[in-house]
């Protein structure tokens, strides 16, 4: 099943066998995931195919109903006393959940705080730093996802692409030592997609690990160590990229990169269509002729953050 | 960018449509107020000069203070954070508590608050003279071994004592309006994303701090209107604490001026003005937790505020 690693250290997610059943609806049906220091796993399927479902089994946003799961080698949710397992304390768990950062589709930054109060806020009141501390660790984050100069905007002042990268900023502000993204662009606006992805990019540049639930299938190719492929439940296919994307095995793997790349080419046709527009509207001309790019995400994913208001 | 040609419109310069309706309206209403002041002014019998020295009798300032004021920031007080546990309890995963606050909600929202008065103000006295402080039960275990009563207990409250002061007056009214602020305040806590949980507990917030730091800063903007609304009535409530009888408080005092004097009409009058005033002075106090509770939101009005749309007379209207 896993794929050959390099490391032989012990993995920062180990996922052994994990099921779950919403109202006797079985969504995860034995999932198994190693990630090592340093790697960045894309999860990719179809929705209802379970894979946001296993991301939050990994921080405990849900209780999974069978199997393990352990992060940096602490068992998730349980205390394990010579076999019997004992269900944490919700403040244990609590804690569990401080070394792991997460980032979700919508955002869920706090509206009633600017966004340097949103990163603040847990190092503050979670972990106990001092309020000096926290606001130049805040600022230096901010700066380092390109928003450096919109510290003091409240989230409703700012756009989809800037809101997620003060998300990336918050959860980081913990010093995680694993990030998991539940779907980062599929709530934005194309055009604001990329500003979010550089970030993560250099992310993982800089050695974060990392777990991504994405459709951004550029990303999945340029970044990640291993893909994923879940359907149904369970892990059709896991490997390098370039095995799992450009060669797959099984056929409902095939289907899936079919319907995605086709999708992706639609969105392509449109956006020319929308820039050859604008660029008659403009009365330039540059615009319009512009050939698509040959792989749809890839064109966006590179462009970086450009700030809109 | 826009060059303006013959061919290529510009800037709109239209007349704006008229309201002739607003007109009419404001002579109608101005017909109205002109005959009430007038009536205000010339019927002896109101007698204005005579009810704004009730305003200022020592006996109704005195009422006003320490039986409708402390009456009802005292209750609200009871209300406001009995009602955001009882909401708590309401939305826990523990099946007693949620059992508990339901029933709470349930009966003190079904008795009339004249009626809870009466029952707190001679009923308690009544059933329970004097309440002691202690061990549940001791001093039934103490009889049965062979002890004294006294040895098991910490202290006594004279409840007999306490029946026609404010301290029954503000239980009573709290613990009815905290029936209500339960339902207020589960109202703005439900009324949170979900997400926004989920994100505090991703951070390691505990449900406790998630709770004070991020779920109700948030409720607050829903909560804040309504509990303005209780405040307000609360305000007004307090006139049932002669019920208990309580004769500290404004009502109660201008009445017994006005039936003494027979000047009925200017003792209510002094009465309405004070609640006017005080009700006024709770709208402001209200429209400040608003505008904190709102930050971040982005509900700055958009309009100009009264002078635009006064203006919007001469036409236009809301845009």
């Amino acid at each position: 099943m896993t794929t050959t690693d390099t490391q032989h250290d012990l993995p920062i997610v180990r996922a052994l066998n994990v099921t779950k059943a919403f109202h006797g609806n079985e969504v995860l049906k034995g999932i198994d995931l190693d990630v090592h220091q340093g790697q960045v796993v894309c999860l990719l399927g179809p929705s209802g195919s379970g894979k946001t479902t296993f991301l939050r089994c990994i921080n405990q946003l849900e209780t999974i109903d069978g199997g393990r799961v352990w992060v940096d080698g602490d068992l998730m949710g349980y205390d394990d006393r010579d076999g019997q397992l004992y269900r944490l304390t919700e403040k244990r768990i609590a804690e569990q959940r401080r070394e792991i950062g997460m980032v979700f589709q919508r955002f869920n930054l706090f509206p009633h705080k600017t966004a340097v109060e949103n990163v603040m806020e847990a190092p503050i009141h979670v972990k106990g730093v001092d309020k000096k501390t926290a606001r130049a660790e805040a600022l230096a984050l901010l700066e380092r996802v390109g928003l450096g100069d919109h510290c003091d905007h409240f989230p409703a002042q700012l756009s989809g692409g800037q809101q997620q990268r003060v998300a990336i900023a918050r959860a980081l502000a913990m010093k995680p030592k694993l990030m998991l993204f539940d779907e980062p662009t599929s709530a934005l606006d194309p055009e604001l997609v990329g500003e979010v992805l550089a970030v993560m990019r250099e992310l993982a540049r800089d050695g974060m690990t990392m777990v991504v639930v994405t459709h951004e299938m550029a990303f999945a190719r340029g970044v990640a160590d291993k893909v994923v492929f879940m359907d149904g439940g369970v892990v059709v296919e896991s490997g390098a990229p370039r095995d799992v994307i450009d060669h797959p095995q099984h056929e409902r793997t095939k289907s899936f990169l079919r319907r995605v790349h086709a999708e992706e080419e639609h969105r392509v046709e449109a956006v020319t269509a929308l820039v050859g527009l604008e660029g008659s509207a403009d009365g330039d001309p540059k615009g319009a002729g512009q050939p698509p790019a040959p792989d749809g995400a890839a064109g966006r994913a590179g462009t970086s953050s450009s700030d809109v208001d | 960018m826009s060059a303006e040609t013959a061919d290529r419109p510009g800037r709109i310069d239209a007349r704006p449509v008229r309201h002739p309706g607003r007109y009419v309206a404001i002579v109608v209403i101005a017909v109205i107020v002109a005959m009430m002041v007038s009536s205000a002014v010339t019927n002896a019998n109101w007698d204005w000069s005579f009810a704004f020295q009730i305003m200022k009798f020592k006996p109704v300032v005195n009422g006003l203070w320490r039986g409708t004021i402390v009456g009802t920031v005292g209750a609200m007080v009871i209300g406001v954070v009995l009602g955001v546990i009882l909401a708590i309890m309401r939305l826990s995963d523990n099946p007693v508590l949620r059992g508990v606050a339901a029933v709470y909600v349930w009966f003190f929202r079904s008795i009339p608050r004249l009626v809870l008065l009466v029952m707190f103000g001679t009923g308690l006295g009544y059933l329970y003279p004097s309440v002691s402080l202690g061990i549940p039960f001791a001093e039934q275990l103490g009889h049965f071994i062979g002890l004294s009563a006294d040895a098991t207990t910490v202290g006594h409250i004279d409840v007999a004592h306490l029946s026609n002061s404010i301290i029954i007056g503000i239980l009573g009214l709290g613990l009815s309006e905290a029936a209500y602020m339960a339902e207020i305040a589960r109202a703005g806590i439900q009324s949170v994303d979900q997400g926004q949980r989920e994100a505090a507990q991703a951070l390691g917030m505990s449900a406790g701090k998630s709770m004070r730091r991020v779920v109700l800063p948030q409720a607050m903007r829903v909560i804040v209107p309504p509990t303005g609304n209780e405040t307000l009535a609360m305000v007004k409530d307090t006139s049932l604490l002669s019920a208990i009888p309580i004769s500290v408080e404004l009502f109660f005092q201008t009445e017994r001026i006005g039936s003494t004097t027979f000047k009925i009409m200017p003792a209510i009058m002094a009465a309405v003005l004070w609640y006017l005033i005080i009700c006024s002075i709770l709208a402001v106090v209200q429209s400040f937790l608003e505008r904190k509770f709102g930050r971040g939101i982005g509900n700055q009005r958009a309009d100009g505020g009264l002078r635009a749309r006064m203006l919007g007379l001469a036409g236009g209207g809301p845009r």
